[in-house]
């Protein structure tokens, strides 16, 4: 209940882990570690195969919640939060709004299923094949200190990011201004397209439009 | 074994505010509305000017039947209500309401995020309600929450990232701890701001369209009766009690009174939220309903704008006297 307690507790636990417990003895903490594993892969596999579709976007909300877990039990409180507010108190909501604004039916959609499915499935496994990979390789060597302050607290990771990781982050920032920026322009764009809809649509409009414009030549 | 002792006990007092303090603001909502309006309001159940109108009011929805219609997706249907609900008990938690570690139910690292994130969990609840009832207006009182969350969500958000900025922490008895007077004239558009978008989040009137009963009937919750349309409205009027709650301690200073945050500190926090509280109850009172257009269009041309400034404004003091 208290998730802060348990975050603490796991920090803890982790510190006298390495201390007094063998390699094939795991700790609660690991155990629990494990099984909102299953469960957060058993919500992703259901997401994916499932024939409802909000029933799909739900079992997202399972999989980001139980990731959110993950990362609390891995003592990323900063990061935990950050998930649960920005996936499934943002993307999920524009999800089911854009599902319900569209094509949201209560019951089984049998059109739901791509033919896709082995090519997505083989990308998956790929994808994840190199994030494991990168992840591993990147990280092999590193020592990770556990008697300090826990890794994750937000000043750990304020401090690591606005030090360490400045450019990157500002990339990063620019790159989702270019986004947004973009979206405006895309949707004026639209606007305007509504505004004058025959006139820029047909070639006879163009037409005249490029007489009118070869007329003030 | 005293350290469990420790969690039940405040665990305990958590449950028992959040199952009472909904109680006394909708009590007090049905008195100050009334009077307002130059009635008086509920008078005979429990004696003494009505006070127990509420505990009837939930025994007569206990007994009510609880009926799922026949072409609604069954499970999510029973499930939105604790969705609805549940995200509130936890906030609550969270919030400090005076100094130390004995009055706040569990001090979080990051407060402000625990709190946001967790808060937006619950709009979910209405989501699911209003796309499971199988009904027309349902799912349009759905998406209309939806499209409010997301226009409210962000200057909420960046409000509560300018005081953070100000207090340089992030926790919320940390930021507190750090209030000074002078935060509150620095900070008023931040909290105004911030107020106004917590109300749009809790759908309350004057941002109540999700469930604007002249259009709607009663949004996402049209279907519902008995206990789950009890627990829609408690998830409602403890909202309420989170928002005023965080606004007291994020921009008024919590514990912190004329005479000083010692002693009686928690007097202050609870006497900051209840006015608070009052004015919720006046907003609804007073005024219209807005329009959905007029909805969207405060919250991106002003509201945002007007964070953001505070933002600006928050930084350039900060710089100054730093």
């Amino acid at each position: 209940m208290s998730l802060a307690a348990a975050t603490a507790a796991a920090a803890r636990a982790t510190t006298t882990a390495a201390e007094s417990h063998g390699f094939l003895s795991p700790t609660g903490v690991e155990i629990a570690f494990l099984l909102v594993g299953l469960v957060t892969f058993g919500a992703a596999i259901v997401t994916v195969t499932t024939k409802q579709l909000v029933h799909a976007a739900l079992w997202l909300v399972m999989a980001l919640g139980g990731l959110a877990v993950e990362y609390l039990l891995l003592t990323a409180e900063f990061i935990a939060w950050v998930q649960v507010l920005i996936y499934v108190g943002s993307v999920v909501v524009l999800l089911l709004f854009g599902l319900m604004l569209t094509k949201a039916p209560i019951g089984r959609s049998p059109d739901a299923d791509s033919g896709n499915r082995w090519v997505a499935l083989t990308v998956a496994v790929a994808a994840a094949a190199a994030l494991v990979w990168v992840v591993v390789d990147a990280f092999r060597t590193t020592w990770v200190d556990l008697k300090g302050p826990a890794a994750g607290s937000t000043e750990v990771t304020g401090a690591s990011l606005f030090q360490n990781w400045v450019l990157p982050f500002e990339a990063l920032s620019v790159l989702l201004l270019a986004a947004l920026v973009g979206a405006i322009v895309l949707s004026r764009k639209a606007k305007a397209d509504a505004t004058t809809p025959a006139d820029a649509a047909t070639p006879a409009g163009a037409q005249s439009r490029r007489s009118e414009k070869e007329g003030t030549r | 074994m005293n350290d469990a002792l420790d969690v039940a006990l405040r665990l305990l007092v958590v449950f028992v505010v959040f199952l009472t303090f909904p109680l006394i603001v909708g009590q007090t909502e049905h008195k100050v509305m009334a009077h307002m309006q130059g009635r008086l309001g509920p008078m005979y159940a429990g004696g003494f000017h009505g006070w127990a109108q509420l505990v009837a009011d939930g025994v007569k929805f206990a007994q009510k039947e609880d009926i799922v219609p026949a072409g609604a997706d069954r499970r999510i249907f029973q499930l939105a209500p604790a969705v609805a609900l549940l995200p509130y008990l936890l906030v609550l938690l969270a919030i400090p309401i005076g100094p130390g570690e004995g009055a706040v139910g569990q001090v979080v690292d990051a407060g402000i995020f625990f709190v946001l994130a967790v808060m937006g969990v619950g709009v979910l609840g209405s989501l699911m309600a209003g796309w499971a009832s199988a009904n027309k207006f349902s799912l349009l009182g759905g998406l209309r929450t939806a499209a409010q969350l997301l226009a409210y969500e962000l200057p909420m958000l960046l409000t509560a990232a300018s005081v953070a900025m100000a207090a340089g922490t992030v926790s919320l008895p940390g930021i507190v701890a750090a209030f000074e007077w002078w935060w509150v004239p620095w900070q008023l558009v931040g909290a105004v701001v911030f107020f106004v978008a917590g109300l749009a989040e809790l759908q309350r009137p004057p941002f109540d369209m999700p469930v604007a009963d002249s259009e709607i009937i009663f949004g996402a919750y049209t279907e519902y009766t008995g206990l789950r349309f009890a627990l829609f409205l408690l998830a409602e009027y403890a909202g309420i009690v989170v928002l005023c709650g965080l606004t007291t301690v994020l921009f008024l200073g919590g514990w912190h009174g004329p005479w000083g945050a010692d002693g009686l500190g928690w007097v202050w926090t609870l006497l900051k939220a209840a006015l608070l509280a009052f004015v919720v109850i006046w907003l609804r009172v007073t005024y219209p309903r807005l329009r959905e257009d007029q909805l969207q269009k405060l919250s991106w041309t002003l509201l945002i704008p007007l964070s953001l400034a505070q933002i600006a404004l928050t930084g350039i003091v900060k710089v100054v006297i730093s």
